[in-house]
C-alpha cells in the first residue's frame, strides 16, 4: 500500500513518519510516535478519549487522516507536562479536584479543554460543559471535571490580570 | 495521624493525567495478530455450512476457526466466585463459539490475520448457511406455551424461577380497612458504555496461555478460561492493567476463552481480540430488563400490611449471571420495607435479545424504580405523606432479614431523608407545586434505598493481601481486588498507611493484578471491596507492623508490645520522641549481618458478615409539557455508607453513580429491530449517554454512621448512588404533572406518549 | 487504517475537477466525518477518495461585492459559527451549526458536506433552506448555479451530477437584510446528536414592527429531506405579529410536513414538535426583529 512522508511538529518537535496513506492520525501518533496517551473508545468521533490539538483546535484523531497532518502543529497530553516532566496545571486541576476516575477519557478531556482554559474571558459553568461535550466519560458525572476547568480558567485569568 | 477520611489524591491520579497508564491496547506486543469475531445475522437457529473460500483467499489471513471447530465444552461466564457445590454453580450454556444461534450477533466464526484489515475483509467474505427460526424478543412470548427452546437444558426458557413468603399474605390481607394499591413497572435494557471498549490479547510464554485483559476479575477469568479450554487453572495466566471503566461489564469473561483459544491455533503468537464499540455494545452483556407487578396493602396509618411482588428479568441469549440479579431484587423489595407480610415470586426468562449480566448495583436499580415508584403511588391514592410513609415502613437497625441472616448493623437512613428534606424544601414545594397549571411546571421528588454490602451469605467473601518491605521503609502492596477507576487502590494504601503507621508516600501499590503473583480476590464487584478486601488490607497490615515492631524490639532490645509506629518513626507507645525510622529497621532487617529477616506479611480474609448501606436522592425539575421535556433544577443523593473513607473519592462515585442513574432514568435504553432482533442503536450516537452539557450539577451528601462489621466502619458504596436517581425523577415528574409513567427512561416520546394520554397534550 | 482503495492527492479545484472526471466512481473525501466511518462500517470499504480537504481555495467566507455571502463548503462547522460575517448578518446559520455534534465534530466537518450529504437531519440545511441559499456546483466542464431547494431529491439524494463538486454556497442580500432568524434543534441530547426535528425562521418586519413583510421557515427531518412550509409562509406574510400568527404559521406548517415513524420517533411525537417548534421559533424570530406577540 502506498506510503507517503508526512512532516509535522508532534509536541514542539519537527518530525517525519511515513505513513500508509490510509492510517489514521492517532494510527501514526500511537503507533510511530508511540503517544500511547491517545485512547480509542469509538472510532468513529463519538467519544472524544482521542482528542488532539490540531494548530490550537481539538480534533478527534480517529477520524482526521495521517495525510492531512502534514505541516500541522499536534500536541498531544504528553506535550502539556514540561521537558522535565513538571505537570501542567489543568493536570495538576485534574488530580486535585478528583476529576480522574478510571482515567481512559482523562487524556481526552484534558485536551479538549485546553482551548476553555486558554480564553482571555471567563466561561460560565455551562459554556465549559458546551466545550467539552464531544467527550464522554462515564465515572464522574463531568462535576469534577468542570471543577478542574473552571479553576485552571479562573487561575490564568487572575495571573494573565496581577501581571 | 488520621488518613481515613480525609481528601487524600488517587495514587493513580499522576499516571493517568500524564498518559503514562497503561491500558491494554497500549501493552500490545509489535507485530501482534488480530482476531475479529463472526457474529450472526439472524438471532434464533443454527449454523448449518460456512463458505470459507473467499475468506482464505484474503491475504494476510492465517487462521480460520468456526463453531464446528472449537473444543466441545459449555462453560458459564459469570464474573461468581465458583461453587464446589454442583447446584449452586453458574450456568454453563455457551460454547466459545456457537452453531446454535441465540441472538442476534452470536459468535459463530473467528478470523485470525497478519492486520485490521485483512481479519475484517475475511470476516465480511465469510458465506454462511443458516437454518432460521422467528426470533423470540420478548418475555411473553419466550414463556408461551410451544415457543422454540433457546436452550435444550431449560425447554420452557424459563432460567429459574423462585419464591419465598414471610409471614401469610393471604391471612395479612383479611385485615380489614386495608387499602389496596396495584401497579405495574418496567425498566430498560441498558448499556454500561466503560469507554474503553471490552478487549484483551493472549500469547503463550513458558507453556502457558497468558491473556492480558480489561477485566474487573482476573482470578475469575482465570478460572473461566480453563473451564472453556478444559486445561487446569495453572496453565492460565491472566494480567489485567489499568482498565477504562467496567461497570460490572467487566464482571464476566468476555473476549477472554476465545482469545485464550485463539493463541493455542497459531502457536501462541499474540493475538488481539479488541471488540469495536458496536460489539461491546451488542455482544458483551447489559442490564436486565425487568418488569414488576407489585401488590399492597396498607392501613390506615400508613403502615404496611402485606405486599406482593411478581418479578421478570429478560435474560437474553445466555444465562450470564442469570437470576442472581432478579433474586436480589426481590430481596431488595423486602429488605427495604421489611414489615407485615411480603411474598415474592420471580422468573428469569432465556429470550433472543442481547445477553444480560451484572451492572452497577445488581438488579436493585431495576427494583428501586419499581418500589419506590410504587411508593408515591401508595401516598397520592392514600393521601399519606411520602417521607412518612418510608419512615414509618422502612428497615431500622438491628434487623435481620430472615431468608439471608443478614443484618442492619448500622443506619443512618432517617437522617439523610432529614437532610435532603431540608436541602430542597421537599414537603412544601410539593404541595405547592401539585396546584400548577399551564405549559411548564415544576415537581419534586425523592426515593429511598438500601442496599447489601458484599455478596455474603449467597456467595464466597474472600480476599488476600501481600505487602513487601523495601529497604527504605516503604513497601510494596499487592491485593487480588481490583482497581477499575473507582479508587480502590487509593484507599487501600490509606488503609495500610493508617493501620502500620506509615505516611502514603511509603505505600506503592502494585495495580496491574497478575494471576500467577497477585494474592487472591474474587474481583471488583457487588461495592464489597472496601468491606472485604479492606479487612484484608487491614489484617495484612497489622501483621505486617507487628512484624516490623519485632525486628525494632531486637534493635532497640525492648518489648515490641511498647512501641507503636507513627509516621514512619518507632516510637513508645503513647510518646512522640523518635526512636528508630522504619527506614532504619527495613535496612537492619535486610542486611544485618546476624539477623537477615525479610520483612513481609500476607493474609487473607474469608468475610462471613454482610451489612446495608443506605440513602437517598431528592431532585426539582422542571417539565416543559408541549416539547416533552425535562430540565433538572436540582438534585442531591444522600448517602449513608458508614465511614467515609475518602471523601473526593466517595463523592466522585457519587457524582458517577448520579450521571447513571439519571441515564437510567431519562435517556438510556437499547433499541432492537422487532422482526430480527438486531440491536438499533449499538454506538454512541444512538445511545443517549449523556454528554457534560446534559448533565445538571451533581450535589453529593453523607450521613456517617460507624459500622461496627466494617474494616474501618465503612459499608458499600460503588454501586448505590446509581440506585434512586430514576424513581426520584419519576415522582418529581408524577408531582410536577399529576402523571405517573411507570417505566423508564422517561425520555421525550414517553413523556409525549403520557402526556396525550392524560389529555395535557 | 481505513480499507480504502487508492486515495488521489489534489493540489487544486481543477485538480479535483480532473481527477473526478477520470475517476468517477471515486469519492471527494472532505472532512471525512462520512465517508470514513462508512468505510470503517465496510458499507464503503476499499473505495477510492479524491482527497480535497487540504484545498484551502475551498475553505473561508467573504462578502462580494454584490453583497452576497459567499460560504465556501469546506469551512467548517467552527469556523461559520465563528465567522464575524456569520455573526453580523445571519447569526442564525452560525448558531444552528453550533449545536451539531460537539466541538471536535464542528472542527472536523465542513458545510459542504453537511450539504452534500443529502440527508434530511442536517442542521446546517434548514437554515441555508429558510435564506434561499444559492449553490455553484462545478465540474471540469464549467459551473452551474442552483437554488438550494431544488438540490436535495431524496433522503440523502442530491443534484450532483457525474464529475461535479459542490464550490459555493451563496446567500444574496436581499435575502439575510433585514431579516432575523431562530433555528430550534430538537434532539434527544443537547450535543452528540442528531435532530429529531429541527426548524428554522426567518422573518423580515414592517419599520413599526407590527407587521410580517416576510417569513420563511424550513424544517428538518420533518420529511425525507429538509423542506420549506410554503402554507406556513403564505399565511403570515402580511400578517399582524400576534398570536395568531403563531398558531397560523403552526397549522400552515403541520399541513405540509410528512414526517416518518423510524425506530428513532413516531411520526406523531414528531409532529407535535412540529406543532410547538413551528411556534416557539416564530415566536424567537419576531423578538429579534425587535417584534413583540401581542406588544
Amino acid at each position: 500500500m502506498a506510503k507517503k512522508d508526512i512532516t509535522c511538529t508532534v509536541n514542539g518537535k519537527v518530525r517525519t513518519y511515513s505513513v500508509d496513506v490510509r492510517e489514521s492520525l492517532s494510527d501514526m501518533l500511537r503507533g510511530q510516535a508511540g503517544l500511547d496517551s491517545i485512547k480509542h473508545g469509538c472510532d468513529v468521533g463519538e467519544c472524544g478519549a482521542c482528542t488532539v490539538l490540531i494548530d490550537g483546535k481539538p480534533f478527534n484523531s480517529c477520524i482526521y487522516m495521517a495525510i492531512w497532518a502534514e505541516g500541522k502543529e499536534i500536541i498531544t497530553l504528553e506535550g502539556l507536562s514540561d521537558t522535565k516532566g513538571a505537570l501542567s496545571d489543568i493536570q495538576q486541576a485534574f488530580i486535585d479536584e478528583g476529576a480522574v476516575q478510571c482515567g481512559f477519557c482523562t487524556p481526552g478531556f484534558i485536551m479538549a479543554s485546553i482551548p476553555i482554559i486558554s480564553s482571555e474571558t471567563e466561561s460560565s459553568r455551562e459554556e465549559i460543559r458546551r466545550q467539552i461535550s464531544g467527550n464522554l466519560c462515564r465515572c464522574t458525572g463531568y462535576e469534577n471535571i468542570v471543577n478542574a476547568i473552571e479553576k485552571t480558567q479562573k487561575k490564568r485569568i487572575a495571573e494573565k490580570k496581577s501581571k | 495521624m488520621d488518613i481515613i477520611g480525609t481528601s487524600l489524591k488517587r495514587v493513580d491520579a499522576f499516571d493517568k493525567v500524564t498518559g503514562k497508564a497503561k491500558y491494554t491496547p497500549d501493552l500490545i506486543p509489535p507485530h501482534a495478530l488480530v482476531a475479529k469475531v463472526l457474529h450472526s445475522t439472524i438471532a434464533n437457529g443454527w449454523v448449518k455450512e460456512f463458505d470459507l473460500s473467499e475468506a482464505w483467499k484474503v491475504e494476510g489471513v492465517v487462521d480460520i476457526v468456526t463453531c464446528f471447530d472449537v473444543p466441545d465444552i459449555q462453560f458459564p461466564t459469570a464474573g461468581h466466585p465458583w461453587s464446589t457445590d454442583p447446584k449452586h454453580q453458574d450456568i454453563a450454556d455457551r460454547k466459545l463459539l456457537n452453531a446454535r444461534v441465540r441472538c442476534y450477533a452470536d459468535d459463530i466464526a473467528a478470523v485470525i490475520a497478519e492486520d485490521e484489515l485483512a481479519a475484517e475483509e475475511a470476516v465480511r467474505k465469510i458465506k454462511v448457511t443458516y437454518e432460521e427460526f422467528t426470533p423470540i424478543l420478548t418475555m411473553e412470548d419466550a414463556m408461551k406455551e410451544g415457543a422454540i427452546t433457546i436452550h435444550e437444558e431449560k425447554p420452557n426458557n424459563v432460567v429459574v424461577k423462585s419464591a419465598y413468603e414471610v409471614g401469610s399474605f393471604e391471612e395479612a390481607i383479611k385485615e380489614a380497612g386495608l387499602t389496596k394499591v396495584v401497579g405495574d413497572y418496567e425498566t430498560p435494557i441498558v448499556s454500561h458504555c466503560h469507554i474503553e471498549s471490552a478487549n484483551s490479547f493472549a500469547y503463550m510464554e513458558s507453556g502457558k496461555i497468558v491473556v492480558v485483559s480489561s477485566t474487573q476479575i482476573p482470578h475469575i477469568v482465570r478460572r473461566v478460561c480453563s473451564q472453556a479450554l478444559g486445561v487446569g487453572f495453572g496453565d492460565i495466566r491472566i494480567i489485567k492493567p489499568y482498565i477504562g471503566g467496567g461497570f460490572g461489564n467487566k464482571q464476566d469473561a468476555l473476549t477472554e476463552p476465545l482469545n485464550a483459544y485463539l493463541t493455542t491455533r497459531v502457536g501462541g503468537r499474540p493475538v488481539v481480540l479488541a471488540y469495536t464499540r458496536e460489539e461491546t455494545f451488542a455482544c458483551t452483556r447489559t442490564r436486565h430488563a425487568m418488569k414488576f407487578h407489585i401488590e399492597s396493602y396498607v392501613r390506615k396509618d400508613g403502615s404496611f400490611a402485606a405486599r406482593s411482588i411478581k418479578a421478570y428479568s429478560n435474560q437474553g441469549a445466555y444465562a450470564s449471571h442469570a437470576h442472581a440479579l432478579v433474586a436480589n431484587a426481590v430481596n431488595g423489595f423486602r429488605m427495604m420495607y421489611p414489615v407485615g407480610a411480603i411474598k415474592g415470586e420471580a422468573y428469569t426468562v432465556y429470550t433472543n435479545l442481547a445477553t444480560a449480566g451484572a451492572m452497577r448495583a445488581y438488579g436493585i436499580p431495576q427494583i428501586g424504580f419499581a418500589l419506590e415508584a410504587h411508593v408515591d403511588d401508595i401516598a397520592k391514592q392514600t393521601g399519606l405523606d411520602p417521607l412518612k410513609l418510608r419512615t414509618q415502613n422502612m428497615m431500622k437497625l438491628g434487623y435481620v432479614d430472615p431468608m439471608t441472616t443478614i443484618t442492619c448493623h448500622s443506619t443512618g437512613l432517617e437522617e439523610c431523608i432529614q437532610r435532603g428534606e431540608q436541602y430542597l424544601s421537599y414537603t412544601k414545594k410539593r404541595e405547592e407545586y401539585a396546584k400548577q397549571t399551564g405549559p411548564i411546571r415544576k415537581g419534586v421528588g425523592m426515593a429511598i434505598f438500601c442496599y447489601k454490602t458484599g455478596v455474603y451469605p449467597i456467595s464466597l467473601e474472600t480476599s488476600a493481601c501481600r505487602m513487601v518491605l523495601n529497604q527504605d521503609g516503604s513497601l510494596q502492596m499487592q491485593i487480588g481486588a481490583t482497581e477499575i477507576g473507582q479508587g480502590a487502590d487509593t484507599v487501600f494504601a490509606m488503609m495500610a498507611a493508617q493501620t502500620i503507621g506509615l505516611t502514603m508516600d511509603k505505600i506503592h501499590v502494585v495495580s496491574k493484578q497478575d494471576t500467577d503473583v497477585t494474592p487472591y480476590d474474587t474481583g471488583a464487584y457487588a461495592s464489597r471491596q472496601t468491606y472485604v478486601s479492606g479487612m484484608a488490607v487491614k489484617k495484612t497490615a497489622e501483621s505486617f507492623r507487628k512484624k516490623l515492631l519485632e525486628f525494632a524490639g531486637f534493635m532497640l532490645k525492648k518489648d515490641p508490645w511498647d512501641l507503636d509506629i507513627k509516621e514512619n518513626y518507632i516510637v513508645h507507645t503513647n510518646k512522640d520522641e523518635h526512636l528508630l525510622s522504619v527506614a532504619d529497621v527495613a535496612i537492619e532487617s535486610c542486611y544485618s549481618l546476624t539477623n537477615s529477616t525479610h520483612i513481609a506479611a500476607e493474609e487473607s480474609h474469608h468475610c462471613t458478615d454482610n451489612t446495608y448501606s443506605f440513602g437517598v436522592c431528592y431532585t426539582e425539575l422542571e417539565v416543559d409539557i408541549p416539547m416533552c421535556q425535562i430540565k433538572i433544577l436540582d438534585i442531591i443523593n444522600i448517602h449513608d455508607s458508614g465511614k467515609i473513607i475518602n471523601r473526593q473519592t466517595a463523592s466522585g462515585q457519587v457524582h458517577g453513580g448520579m450521571s447513571m442513574g439519571l441515564g437510567y432514568g431519562m435517556y438510556e435504553h437499547l433499541k432492537f429491530d422487532p422482526k430480527t432482533g438486531r440491536m438499533l442503536n449499538d454506538n454512541l450516537l444512538d445511545y443517549k449517554l449523556m454528554t457534560a452539557i446534559d448533565t445538571p450539577e451533581l450535589h453529593a451528601d453523607f450521613v456517617e454512621t460507624d459500622d461496627p462489621t466494617g474494616p474501618y466502619g465503612n459499608k458499600s458504596l460503588g454501586e448505590p448512588p446509581t440506585i434512586p436517581v430514576a424513581p426520584a425523577i419519576r415522582n418529581a415528574v408524577l408531582n410536577a404533572t399529576g402523571v405517573a409513567i411507570n417505566a423508564i427512561p422517561l425520555h421525550p416520546e414517553r413523556l409525549f406518549n403520557a402526556f396525550t394520554e392524560a389529555q395535557l397534550i | 487504517m481505513y480499507n480504502f482503495g487508492t486515495i488521489y492527492e489534489t493540489t487544486s479545484v481543477e485538480d479535483a475537477l480532473r481527477l473526478k472526471k477520470e475517476h468517477p466512481q471515486a469519492h471527494f473525501l472532505a472532512g471525512g466525518s462520512d465517508i470514513l466511518i462508512k468505510v470503517r462500517e465496510g458499507k464503503l470499504a476499499g473505495c477510492d477518495v479524491i482527497n480535497i480537504y487540504n484545498l484551502d481555495e475551498l475553505r473561508g467566507i467573504c462578502l462580494e461585492e454584490d453583497g452576497s455571502i459567499l460560504i465556501r463548503p469546506l469551512t467548517s462547522f467552527t469556523d461559520v459559527a465563528m465567522h464575524p460575517i456569520i455573526k453580523q448578518y445571519i447569526p442564525v446559520l452560525g448558531e444552528a451549526v453550533n449545536q451539531i455534534g460537539g466541538p471536535q465534530v464542528r472542527n472536523i466537518g465542513t458545510i459542504g458536506g453537511n450539504i452534500c450529504n443529502g440527508v434530511t437531519s442536517a442542521d446546517s440545511a434548514t437554515t441555508l433552506k429558510a435564506y434561499d441559499a444559492m449553490l455553484e456546483i462545478s465540474s471540469i466542464d464549467g459551473t452551474r448555479v442552483l437554488p438550494y431547494g431544488e438540490f436535495n431529491l431524496g433522503p440523502g439524494k442530491v443534484d450532483l451530477r457525474e464529475g461535479e463538486l459542490l464550490c459555493g454556497i451563496r446567500i444574496r442580500k436581499e435575502s439575510y437584510e433585514k431579516t432575523y432568524g431562530h433555528y430550534i434543534k430538537y434532539a434527544m441530547r443537547r450535543a452528540m446528536d442528531i435532530a429529531t426535528l429541527g426548524c428554522s425562521v426567518n422573518v423580515t418586519l414592517s419599520e413599526d414592527k407590527k407587521t410580517v413583510t416576510r417569513l420563511r421557515i424550513a424544517f428538518g427531518v420533518a420529511a425525507p429531506i429538509p423542506i420549506r412550509s410554503t402554507t406556513a409562509e403564505a399565511s403570515a406574510n402580511g400578517h399582524a405579529v400576534n398570536e395568531a400568527l403563531l398558531d397560523l404559521v403552526s397549522e400552515g406548517a403541520l399541513a405540509d410536513v410528512n414526517p416518518r415513524t423510524s425506530w428513532r420517533a413516531s411520526k406523531e411525537f414528531r409532529m407535535q414538535l412540529v406543532k410547538e417548534m413551528a411556534k416557539r421559533a416564530t415566536k424567537a424570530a419576531i423578538e429579534k426583529a425587535g417584534g413583540t406577540i401581542n406588544g
